[in-house]
């Protein structure tokens, strides 16, 4: 009996606990359900048809089909690179291991919109490599080249960044026995390594997709705004929007909205999965703060 | 002959951490590498493995030479202290492994498959485990999964690194004699490190102790407790007495010990320190010959032995063991002076 009203005394009175909550769910109303809702009601504002309409007209589609091509060549890129980038830095440790894992979180510190310069000025008509590209037939910038590449740089570091302390947390042993058992480098890696990984990079891929179709500083800037051409989903609202046709801007928007839902969903189901796998937890979880403060710097 | 290394070094860096080492280990045999932490034998058995290149010297497993062959064709099994079984493996997978990785020609079907890894988890008494992922397993119970994984491939020789280092010490003593009985069934020629002499004496049929990447002595375990070759062997394996002193003209003087030493028959003194275990003393209240005397300091008296420590009057400590029933026989107290004399005496010259 007397421990009862000691431990109520340990929390906040109820009307304290009560405000910080109203202020939290307050926030998260204002500022991401409000909007959300916002884009929906907006698009559907002139009635289902003019929804339709939107989305099927054909600059849209041929943006939506560049978005998805920009994410189509950048994921597996990234899956590739990230694989290859947690398997050098997870499992070994060399000279300037610290210096590539910060170099792989540069597309997060830059500003995308210099990201996307950089590409001007390297692919550009006046850039370093430019007018000898543009000799040879090929264009880069303001062309889709340059969009699929201003994409894989900004959504580079996401499946390293995940696998990355996977890796290091499991360790190589499981590799080398499977090697004294016999195992050829495929069957190694298939049977042994991506099992114990796999969690941790489709999470990587959920996140670098969304950043890929979601992306707008980077691509806007080498993009060139040729309708039909180089606007990518995300370009084609601004666009709209600039014309003072929310409705269609809204109706586009409704489809990243959408997108942004669907990898929120994923994310949470893929999240549980990472935390079971990658044991011993403890390791993995100081691991994933390093990173955090790694990257909050 | 089962496992024969000549010439062995590996350096990482700056660091030796195999110097020159040969050994040869007969077919059957059991055998321990011991050594302190950083004394090179984990790494000499990851060379066996195949696991780490030598920078020189070579591997011959079997009579064929496995220096150039990689892991995977050196037919070893091999336990890792953690036992680096795959976790996302059920036992039974963990097990089969080494059999389905093969290539497809000498690879058996799988009613073969689980014909050998329901065998093999009944030898490690595990058959009713199979389902289980290794982390709803024991440590003993991990342990044992990864020897069935090892054998499963049947490998020409079994390397087993730290086998009982991660486990608490009823288990240890178990599973160290069910190894024993294995070995003693299966005759698979093995090796194992350990830094734990008892584990290493009370198992192996050979001991080869280590430090500093190299081979100390290599014997049976008789050898290596009764004529240990170094100075670091006979400190390693156990509390040891050291009185340090010279020899000269055959004899050998430390401090108020003297004794005969005829290897040096030289009138020219050298440093030199005689080594003595603490059950290797007579303890008498009386004066005896060596002229030893100390003063009782304490007493631990656990189980049948008497633990004493004494100080000399050559101003060191002397660590002295008795029978339970000796030390009751003496009736003495702290502070009381005995008389203790060696009855065997190591000398080492320096």
């Amino acid at each position: 009996m007397t421990t009862l009203p000691r431990t109520a005394r340990l929390t906040e009175p109820r009307p304290v606990r009560w405000a910080i909550l109203a202020i939290a769910l307050g926030f998260v109303a204002l500022f991401l359900v409000v909007p959300l809702a916002a884009v929906f009601a907006q698009a559907f504002a002139k009635g289902f048809e003019a929804y339709r309409a939107a989305i099927v007209e054909p600059d849209a589609v041929a943006a939506l089909k560049l978005t998805l091509l920009a994410a189509a060549v950048a994921v597996p890129l990234n899956v590739i690179f990230g694989l290859a980038a947690g398997w050098a830095l997870g499992k070994f440790q060399f000279r300037g291991r610290h210096f590539l894992l910060t170099l792989i979180d540069l597309p997060f510190a830059v500003s995308p919109v210099i990201s996307g310069l950089v590409f001007v000025l390297l692919f550009g008509r006046r850039g370093w490599l430019g007018p000898w590209i543009i000799d040879h037939g090929f264009q880069i910038v303001f062309a889709v080249p340059g969009i699929i590449l201003a994409t894989i740089f900004v959504s580079f570091p996401f499946v390293a960044r995940e696998v990355i302390p996977i890796m290091e947390a499991i360790g190589t042993e499981e590799e080398e026995a499977a090697r004294v058992l016999g195992a050829g480098g495929f069957q190694l890696f298939f049977r042994v390594t991506l099992p114990n990984i796999k969690w941790g990079l489709l999470y990587g891929v959920i996140l670098a997709n969304a950043r890929a179709m979601g992306e707008f500083g980077a691509v806007s800037v080498v993009s060139g705004h040729i309708r039909g051409l180089t606007n990518t989903l995300p370009l084609h609202v601004e666009i709209l929007y600039n014309e003072y046709n929310a409705q269609a801007a809204f109706a586009v928007a409704s489809l990243l909205g959408c997108l942004a839902i669907v990898t929120l969903i994923l994310k949470t189901v893929v999240e549980s999965r990472v935390q079971r796998s990658a044991r011993p937890a403890v390791h993995t979880a100081v691991e994933a703060m390093s990173w955090e403060s790694k990257s909050a710097v | 002959m089962g496992i024969e290394v000549r010439g062995l070094t590996k350096t990482f860096g700056s660091f030796v951490a195999v110097k020159d080492v040969s050994l040869s280990v007969a077919s059957g045999e059991l055998y321990a590498l011991l050594g302190p932490s950083g004394s090179g034998k984990t790494t000499l058995l990851r060379i066996i493995a195949g696991l780490e290149t030598p920078d020189s010297g070579s591997v011959i497993l079997e009579g064929e030479d496995a220096t150039e062959r990689n892991p995977r064709e050196r037919r070893v099994g091999f336990v890792f202290q953690h036992y680096a079984l795959f976790r996302h493996m059920s036992v039974f997978e963990n097990v089969a492994f080494g059999l389905r990785v093969r290539p497809r020609a000498s690879r058996p079907d799988e009613a073969d498959i689980r014909r050998r890894v329901k065998e093999l988890l009944e030898l490690v008494q595990l058959d009713f485990m199979a389902d289980r992922r290794p982390s709803e397993l024991s440590g003993g119970q991990r342990q044992r999964v990864a020897l069935a994984r090892a054998l499963a491939v049947e490998p020409k020789v079994l390397l087993l690194d730290e086998p009982f280092g991660a486990l608490d010490a009823r288990v240890r003593q178990e599973l160290r004699r069910w190894l024993r009985r294995l070995h003693d069934d299966i005759h698979l020629t093995s090796v194992f490190v350990t830094h734990d002499q008892e584990e290493a004496l009370e198992l192996a049929d050979r001991v080869a102790v280590m430090n500093h990447g190299v081979i100390e002595q290599d014997g049976t375990p008789d050898d290596v407790v009764e004529r240990p070759a170094t100075p670091f062997v006979i400190s390693f394996l156990g509390t040891v007495n050291i009185f340090h002193g010279r020899v000269e003209g055959g004899r050998g003087i430390f401090g108020p010990l003297a004794v005969e030493y005829p290897v040096h028959a030289d009138s020219q003194p050298r440093t030199a320190a005689a080594y003595t275990r603490p059950h290797e003393f007579d303890v008498s209240r009386a004066e005896t010959g060596s002229g030893l005397w100390a003063v009782l300091e304490g007493v631990t008296a656990s189980g049948a032995m008497a633990r004493l420590e004494l100080a000399g009057a050559h101003g060191g400590l002397i660590h002295a063991e008795l029978g339970r029933d000796q030390f009751e026989r003496l009736a003495v107290q702290p502070g009381d002076r005995l008389y203790v004399t060696p009855r065997k005496v190591r000398v080492f010259v320096e």
